[in-house]
């Protein structure tokens, strides 16, 4: 049923991405992250929409824009449900959930006020530790980033 | 990545430190072997540390090596902005490896990545310290003949102190160690790290007096108490002097104990021990020039 309503309301993009199963309360900060605050063409977005899987959820459409898998990872750590559908001629061309990367490199702050990353002009690297409650290691002071704790640069 | 570069106790496997170790008693048997001869060495300390530095450099000069660098940030062109990258490029260009010691976090490992030019880190801010951590097990090795199968007591500020974080770390790489933690309540080692101990098959108790364990132990680790770690000061009056070593507390303790320190001392271990010849922490001191002498010989691939 839900495949369906998403169906239908995707139909009505004719080239873009659908970023569909955002978890409640967090479209407004996928929309940052992705930096789509500034995007120029249309963008819909619905917030605590009914969900039979998750209960609440959030979904954005983007016209005319597609993602690169640095860009789909960086949603993964504030939103590892998220499905993206991209429609190019009103079809859906590919189907595909986010998974968050085993490292994760130039996108994110370390929390240790610290670490050399947060002093001097360095990419940011981390690993990641803990998938289920998000965990990240930092490659260069080696301590620990939680989910609620993470900034993005 | 460089492989050569030392900047974590945790890159190096046990294989791999015991044969430090084993070089290092090559050093000690022999420390002025001029295999440095026609080496330079860059030791950058980003911050003063005197006794670490002072280390560093008896191990090279003793080894015929030269040295180039800074002692303290300030005289140098990093007061003027310049940032670790160049500095580290610039440097790699004027010598064989760098020693270097830097009060942020990471900043070793990030140094080490820069080119081909080994690093050995003497301390990144409270991250790491691996040639201490080195020399403590040369210490330990050196006083019990193994590695395996102590009671070690690790006594003071076990919550902040690096140093015993990267000890414990360490030694559960070998087997059945008991760990015995006398701390301050509010200065107890990390839950993460009793955590640690007790997934790598080993033990540990805590206590908050030393004698209530001192004459069961083989190693009693001594650190220091610092009063800004307390919140409440009438707290660290209560208990700072509940942390003090005495000589006539080592009594009935047993035969083979002997007493580290990571130095240098304030007053935790009253100087009436240092003539007890379970008192090891002169010698200790003196082990990190081999073991940094050992390192040397083995990034540089002399050994
Ligand atoms: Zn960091």
């Amino acid at each position: 049923m839900e495949n369906k309503k998403t169906e239908l309301k995707v139909s009505a993009l004719e080239n873009g991405t659908v970023i569909d199963h955002i978890p409640a309360g967090h479209v407004l900060q996928v929309m940052r992250i992705l930096n789509l605050e500034n995007f120029e063409d249309q963008i819909y977005f619905g917030a605590n929409l009914d969900s039979k899987k998750y209960g609440k959820k959030g979904i954005i459409k983007v016209t005319n824009r597609f993602f690169k898998d640095v860009e789909i990872n960086k949603i993964s750590l504030v939103a590892p449900t998220a499905t993206l559908i991209e429609i190019r001629d009103f079809d859906v061309t590919k189907k595909s959930g986010v998974n968050i990367p085993d490292t994760v490199e130039g996108f994110a702050k370390c929390i240790n006020p610290k670490c050399i990353t947060n002093h001097q002009q360095i990419t940011t690297k981390f690993y990641v530790t803990d998938k289920v409650d998000l965990k990240m290691k930092c490659h260069y002071c080696e301590k620990i980033t939680k989910k609620d704790d993470v900034e993005f640069l | 990545m460089n492989n050569r570069s030392l900047i974590s106790i945790n890159d190096y496997s046990k294989e791999e430190i015991l044969q430090v170790l084993k070089t290092a008693e090559e050093f000690e048997a022999n420390p002025r072997q001029k295999i440095l001869k026609n080496h330079v060495i860059a030791s950058l300390f980003f911050e003063p540390s005197t006794r670490t530095r002072l280390s560093f450099e008896s191990a090279i000069n003793q080894l015929g090596g030269r040295i180039i660098g800074f002692t303290d940030a300030s005289s140098s062109s990093v007061k003027k902005g310049e940032s670790l990258r160049d500095t580290i490029e610039t440097v790699s260009l004027y010598s064989d490896l760098i020693v270097m010691r830097h009060p942020l976090e990471g900043s070793a490992r990030f140094a080490s990545e820069i080119n081909d030019t080994p690093v050995i880190n003497a301390g990144d801010g409270a991250n790491q310290h691996p040639t201490q951590c080195l020399l403590d097990l040369y210490s330990i090795k050196q006083t019990q003949n193994r590695l395996d199968n102590l009671d070690i007591a690790l006594v003071g500020d076990l919550k902040y102190g690096r140093t015993v974080h990267s000890l414990v770390i360490a030694m559960s790489m070998f087997k059945n160690i008991r760990f015995h933690l006398v701390s301050p309540i509010e200065l107890k080692l990390p839950r993460s790290i009793k955590d640690f101990i007790v997934a790598n098959g080993h033990s540990y108790k805590q206590y908050t007096d030393i004698s209530a364990v001192i004459n069961n132990i083989d190693i009693l680790y001594m650190t220091r108490i610092q009063q800004e770690r307390f919140a409440d000061q009438l707290e660290y009056e209560r208990v700072k002097n509940s942390y003090v070593l005495e000589n006539s507390m080592l009594d009935n303790s047993r035969d083979n104990l002997r007493i580290l320190h990571p130095m240098p001392r304030v007053n935790e271990i009253d100087e009436n021990v240092d003539s007890n010849k379970k008192a090891h922490y002169f010698q200790q001191a003196q082990n990190g020039v081999f073991v940094r002498q050992a390192l040397l010989a083995t990034i540089l691939g002399l050994r």
